[in-house]
Order: structure tokens, then sequence, then C-alpha cells
């Protein structure tokens, strides 16, 4: 089970060590050399930090990218994808960190890059696992430091109001996790994906199976905040500081997605069931389907009737929830991945722009952003990108990862059985373009307010935005230039 | 001197001209009516060169020209002329440079008038060489966007009612025939007139409707008079037979009286044609079938019209319903000569004499009618407007050239013998009696009103004492009288010598009721 | 060579965006100037591809893992719509040269929507047609949200919403045939081969046909048509109407019908039904409108009913008729929009037809007058005119088919006269009674602007194509007549069908 050679392991963990060296790196700096600085200048000085030792990671990363390795009985799995993944991690660390210098929210902005770097590892490690008590110790440190993220604006109520919510959801979905992993375990004598794979199905219609299922679900269900376990995002989404919310709504949401993906299709693949039309029988494949139908159906329909861009983006956030679901149904890691990332690339750009803009004119509503053609000609383009990529139009990766999703989805099972499952999604898409142009509306249409003047961001903040509409347009336009990385 | 496009030449003259003058500044009346007068002469000038060229011996199609144009939908640009048509041309070409020099005192948009003018000449002349249905619908169509707007821009106090109705009315006619028109294509591919007349003669239309068209639960008999009835239903309205008419009373009378002259000279002979061309040739078999209604119609148009006309005491209304009653006798004529017989040299002369008729009834009532209105608008430019029935009298007295020349015109137009008016008729009553004397009986009722109500025309305005009101009523001035006594002229010329319009015509007839005869 | 079109509209779209924020005028020239380019590439595109058939423009694989390929091709259909689109384009610049307000911009969401319009005349990739279909939604949506007039929020967002829902439906069936042919690939013609089950396509069919024929103005999903084309910037009603619903009536033919063959006999009547319904509803609406732009909208409404009627005929000269009425109708509805947003509404600034009645335009604006009723003239199918050949063709297709709709169209066309002279009367020649004969000879009594020399050549462009179309289709024709023995059409000529 164990081949013991630890050299080998710190060899192959090399990015992860990097990581963790460049959280400290950064709470040595922030609390030797800083203390005096302004906030401004120490938040510049803790993204660059981060900026330098993650790209020394993804330097590694990229270095070792055709690694293949299974180290201690699945708790460390390296493939390729996974360490793509962990790149694609990386960089949005490195955008989330870069958000930190628009707006202070708070003095101790080393803990806050350190935290970011922090559930970057946290991160890293659970997608290079297949071992269930190793994803759910990386998940808890995931977790616990978005928490802390959350409620890192002490002068807001708001905040802390999120940060307890946002908690008191992931502790208990924290513990349907665990319970959920024990009844795997209990079943199949084993914590390790491939082993349970080979067990589980001679339990399938076994009603603790169904059990176990429904919990590991429901715990992940709560990280991807789908519909019915998404009642913390709208309040984190809006109470976070921005950066804790873009990391919470892209990094976090990355990752967790690559679990789950795993888990159900590498770990549980024999007791899916059915969500076929007409066909249902009981298994993960049921049950993601339904979680998938309720959070497309209440995310877009919660979206509508928003004014706060941040609970906009959160209800939004729901419901792609549900439609990345279709990528887990249809049992497609590279649809999904392209999903996530993509996703994930455009809603930290988004949250990019509500940072700049909230910094600047201190409204969150989406009437904060009338006229922003005017003040700032750049957030106004990358804004409309990733606003019209999340609705789905081409040639942006949001279409392509639509696309690619449903169309695994409809591929699945004999005689277009999850067909009913993708026309929903559609429809779906065609209520969401409704809410994303009326935030477009304010922006290319709106009258500038009286009084406003321009707005703009700190240059690499700028820079960064930019490379994402970039990357949104062209991975959306030449969806193969990142697909041939995930398959 | 054949390989002039000579018909060609002719349609694009009017154009031409009318283009000239909508793109010239607006420089008032004059040298717009000088320039269209100036293009109809020309036109005249290349129609009488036709007419000259004219091999009068012949049956066939003459000054023929002929070159591919939309080959997918079998349309060729094809124009020629023979017989039935060469008389059309001569008159639209001698009707409009006439209505243009009447006209006068055109003080609003001058331009843009004589423009139309000229325009609705193209249509005509179009109109009446194309032998291609798309190419002949174009024309057809084309010539009532000018008389529409010369109604509605120019026209009297309700002129606008009376140009919508004219238009949506002759429109709905148009879209009916169209329709029918287009089933026929299907069933044949081709829109070439002749080469349909040839093939309905022969049966093939009939057998393409039957295998082509897909029209359940009709036979294609059945279908083939459906057929009938839409393109019927374009040609009655233009002409107009009865109770197809309603628009014309209101139209003739709403028109600038010059471009009366045009409607009832010209643009009604359309209709006739469009009988002789294309409802007589495609539709025999349905033709003879409901003969007896069609002539039915045509006498009800006949008697009806005289009676209204009797009623009336607006001149140009009571013009207007001479002229449907005028009408109504070609169609007399022409449906007299569809009756079946036997096919004997009597009937046939009988047939034959009837067509000829027709064809001199259309021309010379187009010169008549015209005239008519010319001197109407004459009255009502002197008059400033008026122009009821019991508004003058006497006028003889104060202009006698005036009176003695309307007066010879509304003879003519009655069919007085020696003037151009009897030779159609009579010819129309000589076939017409044997080969459908009902009918021809009956309608000599309306020749009898007619002969009243234009004598009591002549009584009221001319005759009786005068109407003091007018005694300073100024006669024809020298340039009225040269621009009216050419026409008049041509009327005693062709009352006396018939012989010289009837020799172009008489073979093209002969041959047309030897096909019909099959 | 043709597919700098759409490479053109966009770099052009983009490079707007060099100028300085507040340059007009430099804006109005980069515009014409790319939509010029782009016009003449197609033209010469189209004459270097004589006859008509399929051929390949460009062909790369653009996203192997679905089979997607990068494939733009050129039959005579799409060479007809190329051009019309490269006309509309330039025409719609010359009308806006008006355009004070965010010049830049505006221009570069009209060449946006240009180019991806040529993208989707072009695209013989399911994927790629699809792509450029819905990037031409957007632009619409800002250009009317941005610089329409009444209710113009309201009317943007309604036209985004039908057209994404549209979108949404044929997304749905392209994917479903992607997934049942199993080919993995979304090649048109390689497609068009597969022979579907019959059941699949009886619901297939009727999801993509009315997914594009809701931008086609099919009743009755046409409603997005008259408030879009009205509240829209005079530009934008040009293309909406000109172009934009001829993608719709374009993706039926080419995707629809030629994919799902069987369904489209299951449906065909039906389709046919509708289409007649909106011929007439369409004319019998426009009838009673009060707002000019109204009567022109749902005009359209009514023209593109015989689109889809030439489409359901099946027959060679049906169809043919159809793609002939796309390119007539993209021309005169441009005109009339054009003569009606620029002209009259941008001067008197009212479109109210009663309020126009007491104004006598003909004498203020006589060259507005005479372009509309001439354009008039061509919308009610008077021969000469390009609209009266394609509306010839679809009705004798229709003969063969449906003879009893062909009779109903018909009344269509009587009403389209009366709609047709209602308006110029009101508009245009009312209050001509009162006046003094000879008082203002193109005056302007009401201060307003003369037509100014580019609204002069746009419709001039468009008049005279319209003429020369109508008088010599055979320039058209002969592309389109060709296209239909294309393989593509195998599947219905199969079905015995075509």
């Amino acid at each position: 089970m164990t081949n013991g050679d630890y050299y080998q392991l710190l060899k192959l963990l090399a990015p992860e060590w990097t990581v963790v060296g460049t959280v400290l790196a950064i709470l040595f700096a922030d609390l030797q050399f800083w203390r005096n600085r302004s906030v401004a200048w120490r938040s510049a000085g803790a993204a660059s930090i981060l900026s330098l030792g993650f790209a020394a990671a993804a330097g590694l990363l990229i270095w070792k990218r055709a690694v293949t390795a299974d180290l201690l009985g699945g708790t460390l799995v390296l493939s390729p994808t996974s360490q793509y993944v962990k790149l694609a991690l990386l960089g949005l660390a490195i955008v989330t960190a870069w958000l930190c210098t628009e707006g202070e929210f708070t003095k101790h902005v080393g803990e806050f890059v350190a935290l970011i770097a922090l559930a970057t590892a946290g991160m890293m490690f659970l997608v290079s696992t297949e071992n269930l008590l190793m994803v759910f110790v990386a998940l808890e440190l995931v977790s616990l430091s978005l928490y802390v993220m959350t409620a890192f604006n002490k002068r807001s109520p708001r905040s802390a109001e999120a940060a307890l919510k946002y908690f008191l959801f992931g502790g208990m979905a924290a513990a349907f996790t665990l319970f959920g992993f024990s009844f795997l375990y209990g079943l199949t004598g084993s914590i390790h994906l491939p082993t349970i794979a080979a067990k589980i199905s001679w339990h399938a219609g076994d009603p603790l199976t169904l059990v176990a299922i429904v919990l590991v679900v429901a715990g992940f269900g709560f990280k991807i905040a789908a519909v019915p376990f998404h009642l913390w995002a709208p309040d984190a989404y809006e109470g976070a500081p921005a950066p804790a919310a873009a990391f919470i709504a892209s990094g976090s949401k990355v990752a967790s997605f690559f679990v789950l993906g795993k888990l159900l299709s590498v770990g549980l693949p024999g007791v899916g069931g059915s969500g076929a039309w007409k066909a249902f029988s009981p298994g993960w494949l049921a049950v993601v389907a339904i979680l998938a139908t309720a959070s497309m159906i209440f995310g877009n329909l919660a979206a509508l009737a928003q004014s706060s861009l941040r609970r906009l983006l959160a209800y939004s956030a729901i419901a792609h929830a549900g439609y990345a679901l279709l990528a887990i149904i249809g049992g497609s890691q590279p649809a999904l991945l392209y999903y996530a990332i993509t996703y994930a690339v455009t809603s930290v750009g988004i949250f990019g722009v509500v940072a700049v803009v909230e910094n600047r004119t201190g409204n969150e509503d989406i009437a904060g952003l009338a006229g922003l053609r005017e003040r700032s000609f750049l957030l106004s383009v990358a804004l409309s990108v990733f606003v019209l990529s999340l609705a789905g139009v081409p040639p942006l990766a949001g279409f392509f990862g639509k696309f690619y999703a449903f169309a695994a989805a409809a591929k699945l099972g004999s005689s277009l059985g999850y067909w009913w499952l993708v026309a929903l999604a559609l429809g779906a898409s065609c209520v969401s373009l409704f809410y994303y142009l009326q935030v477009l509306k304010q922006v290319w249409v709106a009258p500038v307010p009286e009084g406003q003047g321009k707005v703009a961001g700190g240059w690499v903040v700028s820079i960064l935005l930019a490379l994402l509409a970039l990357a949104v347009l062209v991975t959306g336009a030449a969806p193969e230039l990142l697909i041939r990385f995930l398959k | 001197m054949n390989n002039l496009p000579l018909i060609t030449l002719l349609t694009l003259t009017p154009l031409v001209g009318a283009l000239l003058l909508a793109l010239t500044g607006d420089r008032g009346e004059r040298p717009a009516k000088g320039v269209a007068l100036g293009f109809g002469f020309l036109a005249l000038l290349e129609a009488l060169l036709l007419v000259t060229g004219f091999d009068g011996k012949s049956a066939s199609l003459q000054f023929v020209e002929r070159h591919a144009w939309i080959p997918s939908l079998g349309v060729e640009y094809f124009v020629a002329v023979d017989g039935l048509s060469i008389l059309l041309v001569l008159l639209s070409a001698l009707l409009v440079p006439f209505a243009v020099a009447v006209s006068g005192g055109v003080s609003d948009r001058p331009r843009t008038f004589y423009a139309l003018m000229l325009l609705l000449q193209a249509g005509l002349f179009g109109a009446f060489t194309a032998l291609n249905f798309f190419h002949w619908f174009i024309f057809w169509e084309i010539s009532l966007v000018p008389a529409y707007f010369l109604i509605k821009l120019w026209g009297g106090p309700a002129r606008r009612s009376a140009a919508t109705q004219f238009f949506i009315y002759t429109f709905v006619g148009s879209v009916a025939m169209l329709l029918a028109m287009q089933a026929v294509f299907l069933a044949t591919g081709t829109f070439d007139l002749p080469k349909l007349a040839e093939l309905a003669r022969s049966g093939e239309l009939a057998r393409g409707l039957e295998t082509k068209l897909n029209w359940t639960g009709l036979s294609a008999s059945a279908l083939g008079t459906v057929l009938f009835v839409g393109v019927f239903l374009g040609f009655a309205v233009k002409v107009p037979l009865m109770p197809f008419h309603t628009w014309l009373p209101a139209t003739y009378a709403e028109a600038p009286s010059s471009v009366t002259m045009l409607l009832t000279g010209a643009m009604s002979k359309m209709g006739v044609y469009g009988f002789l061309r294309i409802l007589a040739p495609i539709f025999p078999g349905p033709l003879r079938d409901l003969l007896g209604p069609l002539m039915a119609l045509a006498v009800l148009t006949i008697v009806a019209s005289a009676f209204a006309a009797f009623a009336q005491k607006d001149l140009k209304r009571m013009l207007a319903y001479s002229s449907i009653n005028h009408l109504g006798l070609c169609l007399l004529g022409l449906f007299a000569a569809m009756q079946p017989t036997a096919n004997t040299a009597t009937w046939q002369t009988e047939k034959v004499a009837a067509l000829n008729g027709v064809l001199l009834q259309m021309f010379n009532h187009g010169l008549t009618a015209a005239a008519l209105f010319g001197f109407v608008a004459l009255l009502e430019r002197r008059s400033g407007g008026l122009r009821g029935l019991d508004d003058f009298g006497g006028l003889r007295k104060v202009a006698p050239v005036f009176a003695g020349l309307m007066g010879i015109s509304l003879f003519a137009s009655l069919g007085l013998p020696g003037l151009n008016g009897f030779i159609g008729e009579f010819l129309i009553f000589k076939g017409a009696f044997p080969l459908a004397p009902f009918a021809a009986a009956l309608s000599t009722l309306g020749l009898l009103l007619t002969a009243i109500f234009l004598l009591t025309l002549i009584q009221r305005v001319f005759a009786g004492p005068l109407n003091e009101r007018w005694k300073n009523f100024p006669d024809l001035t020298r340039g009225e009288l040269l621009v009216f006594a050419p026409a008049v002229a041509l009327m005693f010329v062709l009352g006396v010598a018939p012989q010289l319009v009837v020799r172009l015509i008489n073979p093209t007839v002969i041959e047309a009721v030897n096909r019909l005869g099959i | 060579m043709l597919a700098w079109t759409i490479y053109i509209s966009f770099a052009a779209a983009a490079a707007m965006f060099l100028l300085k924020p507040d340059s007009r005028q430099g804006a109005r020239v980069l515009a014409l100037v790319a939509a010029l380019a782009g016009l003449a590439v197609g033209l010469a595109g189209a004459l270097q591809h004589a006859g008509g058939g399929l051929v390949t423009i460009q062909k790369y694989p653009w996203v192997p893992t679905v089979g997607a390929e990068y494939y733009l091709a050129a039959d005579g259909i799409s060479l007809t719509l190329v051009i019309l689109t490269g006309l509309a384009a330039v025409v719609g610049i010359l009308f806006s040269w008006n355009v004070e307000l965010r010049t830049r911009e505006f221009f570069a969401f009209y060449l946006a929507l240009i180019g991806g319009v040529y993208g989707v005349f072009l695209s013989f990739d399911l994927l790629l047609l699809f792509v450029f279909y819905e990037i031409a939604i957007v632009p619409k949506y800002f250009l009317i949200a941005i610089w329409g007039s009444t209710r113009r929020e309201y009317a943007a967002m309604k036209l985004a919403l039908y057209s994404f829902i549209g979108s949404a439906m044929v997304l749905a069936g392209l994917v479903a045939a992607y997934v049942v042919s199993g080919a993995q690939t979304f090649n048109l013609v390689e497609l068009a081969k597969y022979p579907f089950p019959a059941s699949f396509q009886n619901w297939a069919f009727p999801l993509v046909f009315v997914g594009f024929a809701i931008l086609a103005g099919l009743w009755p999903f046409h409603t997005w048509a008259p408030t879009g084309h009205s509240a829209a910037p005079t530009a934008a009603s040009m293309l909406l109407a000109g172009v934009v619903m001829k993608l719709g009536a374009y993706g039926c033919l080419r995707v629809a019908m030629t994919l799902f063959p069987e369904g489209l006999a299951t449906w065909r009547n039906a389709i046919a039904a509708l289409a007649v319904v909106g011929i007439v509803y369409g004319a019998l609406v426009s009838l009673t409108q009060r707002d000019f732009k109204f009567v022109i909208g749902y005009s359209s409404v009514s023209h593109m009913g015989f689109v889809l009627l030439g489409l359901m005929t099946l027959s060679t000269i049906g169809l043919s008729g159809a793609v002939l009425q796309m390119f007539s109708h993209g021309v005169i509805a441009g005109l009339l929009f054009g003569v009606v947003g620029r002209m009259v509404y941008d001067r008197e600034h009212t479109r109210d037809l009663d309020e126009l009645q007491g104004r006598r335009l003909s004498r203020t604006m006589p060259f507005a007058a005479v372009t509309f009723v001439v354009a008039g003239l061509a919308s009610m199918g008077l021969p000469g005119f390009s609209g009266f050949v394609a509306e010839l063709k679809v009705l004798i297709g229709a003969w063969q088919t449906f003879p009893k709709l062909a009779v109903i169209a018909g009344v269509g066309i009587v009403l389209g006269v009366a709609y047709t002279l209602r308006a110029v009367q009101k508009a245009f020649f009312s209050g001509d009674q009162e006046d003094v004969p000879g008082a203002v000879h193109g005056g302007h009594a009401h201060g307003e602007s003369a037509i100014t020399l580019p609204e002069k050549i746009g419709a001039v462009v468009l008049i005279a194509t319209t003429v020369l179309i109508g008088l010599y289709p055979k320039l058209l024709l002969d592309w389109i007549v060709p296209s239909f023995a294309s393989p593509l059409f195998d599947g219905l000529r199969k079905g015995g069908l075509l």
C-alpha cells in the first residue's frame, strides 16, 4: 500500500511546498518589514510575493506537467490533468490576491493574502488525491481559510454575518460529508476511491448506499452552492470582501467540481442509477439531476429579482452550478473542467470589476454601474465580456462551456434520456439573458449619473482584468486551446 | 430598317422623356409641356414608321424582337405587333400628344405631371406590344401608377377616394389574373402568349392543369373555369364590364380631363385588348362554356350604362358612362365572334366582320372619346370648372367653331354614318345579329339611348337660348383649333375611308377566326 | 476571399475604438469604408463563384474534440444574401450619417452585427453558424436600447429574448442531431446525409425550424418584429428588417429543411398555413396602424410570410422565389425604413400618421415622397420591381402544392396595396387640398433640413437594385437556382419533396 519513498513524495509535492512557503514568506515580510507602510503598499507587496511564489510553483507544475503518480494508496494521485487544474488554481489565486489592492477592507492584508495562499494549498491537495480522508482534510483547509477571509472586514457587520452563515452551513455540510464518507467506508471497508468503486456496486440498491450518496452530494452541494444547499451564497457573496467572494466563486468552485466529478465518476460509477426521463432509478445520477434542476430553476428565477449586483452574481452562480452538474451527469471530465475553469475565470473577472467599482463609488447596486462606459472603457468592455460569457453568448467561453456540458449530458443514455435536463438548461439560459442584459444596460445604456467621475483600477489589476477578458474570448473562440489540457 | 428595334425604341422614347423631365429642375409649365410634346411627337413618328412598315397582307407577328430574359421562369423579352395591336399602338401614339396639347394650366408640379403622362404612354406601348405575359404584366401594372398619381394629385375635389378606388379595383383584378396565370404557367411552363394559345388549342393546357396542379376535388375543366374567371376579372374591371365598373364614373369625373382622355381613350383599350390577346386564345373552352352569361353581361353593360348616362348631370360622368357603353359593344362583338357555329364560310365571314368591328371600334372610340373629354377640358377651363349639363346653353351662338367641332365628335360617338364611329358599330352588329340575334337586338336599345342622350347634350349645351352668363364665352383659339382640327379631320377620314385601317387588321382577324374555329 | 467580409467587419468594429471617443466623421468614414469593402469583397467573391454550386472558402479543424470545423463555404443562396448584407450595410451607414450620439460605438455595434450576419450566411458548420447567429443578437440589443426611440428598452429586450429563445431551440435541435447521428461532426453537408429516424425528425424539425423562424417573423412568433423595428434607430431597422429577418429564413432553409426532410414532410402543411396567416394578418394589422414604422413593421411580417410559404412549396421555383424574396424584401424594407426613420421621423419628430397628415410632406420633402412611393410600389409587388418576380415565383410554387393558400396569399397582396396606399396617402399626400397650388415648391415649411446627399445616394442605390433585379432577376437566379442541385438538398430529393 505504501512505497515509503518520502523523498519522491517531497519532490512530487514541490509546487505545494512552494505555495506553503509563499504563505510563510508573506506573513514574515508583512510582520517583519512592512508594519509602518500604508495598507495599499502592503497589499501590493503581499500580492507581489504571492505572485512570485505562485509563479515559481506554476513553473514547477509546467516542468512536471507530464507526471503521473499514485502514492500512499491514493493519498497523492497526480496526472497531467490535475497539474493543469492546479495551474488554473494558481492563476486564479494570483488575480484574487491583486484584488486586495482595490479597497481597504482590513489593515491586516498580509494575513489575508496569506490565507488566499493557504486556501490555494488546500485546493491543490484537494485535486490531487483519491483518498477520502485526504479529501476531507483538504476540504476543511480550504473551507476554514475561506470562512476567515469572509469575516475579514471587521468593520462591516455584514461581513461578520456572512461569515457566520457561511461557517454554520459549511460546518454542517462538512458533517454531512464526513458522515457520508463513513457510510462509504462502512459499506466497502476502504477510503480509497478505486477500491470503493470496485466494491460499491455490490451494494447498488442498498438504501445505505443511497444515504451515503445523498450525504456526500449534499456536502459538496454546499461547496458549489447547489440548491437546496445554497442559502449561504447570497449573503456570503454580498458581505464578504471582494477578493474573498471572488475566490469563493472561482478557485473554490474549480476544486470542488473537480473533486465531486472524480468522486462520483471514479468512486461511485456502479451506483449511478438513472435520471433519464421516465426511467428514474435511485443513484447519484438521479440525485445530481434533481440538484441541477432545482439549481437552474431557482437560481435563474431568483436572480431576476435582484437589485444588488453581488446577490445577482450569487444567484447566477447557483444557476451555473446547475449547468455544471450536467457535465458531471454526462461523465465528461473535460467538459466539467472546461466549464468550471472558464466560469471561475469569468467570475473572478467580474468580482475584479465589482471590486474596482465599489471601491471608487461605494455603490453595490446594479445601478451603481450606470454609465460605466464613460467612466472606464476598459472595465466596461471587460465586464461585458464576462457577463455575456455567463449568459452563454458565443464566441465567449461561457457558450462553449454550456454547449460542451449540455452535449455531454445529451449523449448519455439511450434515446436522449437526459434530454429533459438539457431542454430545461437551455430554457433557463434564456431566462438568464434577461438579468444579464439588465447589468449591461446599466453599463452601456443608462446615462452617467451626476457628479460621477472616472473609475480606474490599479494598473496591475487593469492588466489582469484585460488578460482575463482576453482569455474568456480566446478560450471561447478556440476552445481546443484549453480542452487539450483537460483530457 | 428591319434591324432597327423599332418597338423597343418606341417604348423607350416616352420613358426617356419622363426621366428627362423628372431629373431636370423645375422651370414652370411651358418647358415641361414642350418636352412632353416633343417626345410625344417623336413617339408618334416612330409609331407611324411602324405602321408604314407594317405588312398589311400578313397575319403574322411583325417587327419581332426576342431575347432571353429570365430562363428559369420561361420569360423572354418578346415584343411584336400584329393586326390586333398595331392600331392600338397608333392610338396610344396619337392620344398622348393630343392629351398633352390639351392640358394646360397645370401650375402645380407641372414637371411631374408631364413626366407621368409620358410614363403612362410607355406603359401603353409596352402593354400593346409585349407577347410574354410577364413582360406584358409589367406594363399593364406600371401604367396604373402614373394614372393613379395623375388623378390623385391633379384631380377634382374627390380625387383622393377616386384614385384609391381606381387603383384598388384594378389591382384586385390584376392579382386575380396573376394568380390564374401562375397556375397556367405551372401547367405549361411558359408565359409566352402565342405559345400558350397554341397549347390551349392543342389541349395541352388542359392536360397540364390536370396533371401538374393539385387542387383536390376539381376536374381540369372546372379548374380551367376557375382560372378563366380569375383572368376575366382582371380584364373585366379594366374595360369595364358591368358590374365591375363602379370605379369608373368617379375616376373619370375626378381625373383632370386631359388624363381622362388617356384613361378612356387608351387605357380602357388595354382591357379589351387583354380579352383578345390573352383571355380568348388561352381559355377558349371556358369562354364558350360561359358565353351565355358573358353575353348577358355585355348586353347589360351596353343598356344599363346608356340608361345611367341618361341620368347624369355632369358632362364628364355622362361621357364616362357613354364610354362604358361603347366598350360594351366591343365585348358584344368579341363574344359574338366566339359563338360556336358550324365551320362554314358564311359564319366565318360574320365573325370576321364582328372582330374587325371590335378592333375598329376600339380605335374609333379612343379617338372620339378622347376628343370629347378634350372638349370638356376646354369647357371647364373657360367656365372655371363648371361642367354640368345645365350650366351652359346656347354656346353655339358665341362659339360656333367650338360647338361645331364638338358636335361632330358627338355625332361620331353616336355612330353617324360618314364619321368614324359608324363603321365599327356597323361591323359589330353585322356580325352579332346572325351570331347572337337576341343579344344584338337588345343591345340596339343601348344604341338608341346613346343617340338620345348625346343629342340631349348637344341640345342643352350648344342649342337653345344663350345662357347670359356665357355671353363672353371665347371660341376656340388658334392653338386649340390646331390641336382639335386634326382629330376631327381624322374622324372624317376614317368615316369615309375605313379601308385605310381595315387593311392593316383584316388578315390577322381572319387568321384569328380560323384559329378560334378549330 | 468571401471570408474577408466577416473579418473586415469585425476588424473595423474593433478599430472604431482606436478612434478618438468624440470623432464622429472618422467613425462614419471608417464604417462606410469597411461596409463598402465588405460589399466589394462580397460582389467580387460572388462573381468568382459563378454557377451557384457549393464552394468551400475555408476549412480548418476548430474544436476537434467535438468535431466542429471552421468551415466557411458558399452557394448561390449564401452569395445572394451576402450581397444583400453588403448593400444593406452600406446604405444603412449612409442613412445614419446624422448619428451624433456616441457615433463611434454606434458603428462598432453596427459593424459587429454585420460581421455576424456575414458569418451566418457563409458558415457550413452548424456550430460555427450558430456562433455567428448568436453574435448578431447582442449588437442588436444595444443598437435599439441606446439609439432607439419609442419604448426602446422594452423593444430591445423583447427582441433579444425572442432571438435568444429561438436560438436556444435551435441549439437544442442541433445538439440532438449531433448526438443522434453520432457522427462527431457539425459539418452541414455530412449531417444532411445522415438519415435521422422519422420519429426523431418529427420533433426535431419543428424545434429547429420554429427556432429560426421566430427571427423570420413567423406568425404567431412575430410580435418582436414590429416593436423592434419601430423602436430601432433607422439603420438598425433597415438591418433588422433587411437582413436579420433573413437570418431566420436562411436558417430554416439551410439547416432545418436540409437536416430533417421527413420532419418537414410532416409539418409542411401546418407551417405553410401559418405563413399564409402571417401574410394576411400582417397586412391587416398594418392597415390599422397609426405609427408609420409599425405599418412597415407589420408589412415585413407579411412579406416574410411569402418567404416561408415559398420555402414550404419545396419546388425549385418556389424555393428560389423564397430566396429572391429574401433579397427583395431586404432591399425594399431597407428603403421603406430609411424613408420613414431617417427622412421623415428625424425631421418631423413624429411617426403618427394622423399627425403627419396635415404636414404636406410631399411638398416639403418631395424626394422622400417619391422614394417612399417607389418603395411602396415595389413593396406592393408591382411588376418591374424585385418583389414581383419573387412573389410570382413563390405563388407559382404554392399553386402546385397549396392552391387554396395561394389564393389566400393573393388576398394578402391586395391588402398590401391597401395599406401601402393608405400610408402614402396619410403621410405624404394629405393636406394637399387646402393648399394653394404652387405655394411651396420644395421649400421647407417646418424648417427641417433638406434631404442630404448620403440619403439620396442610399435611396438611389436601393431603388436601382430593386429595379435591376425586378427587370433582370436572372442576375441572382443564375446563382440561386443551381444551388438547389447541390448534395445538401439530397435528403429532400430522396423524399421526393424537391
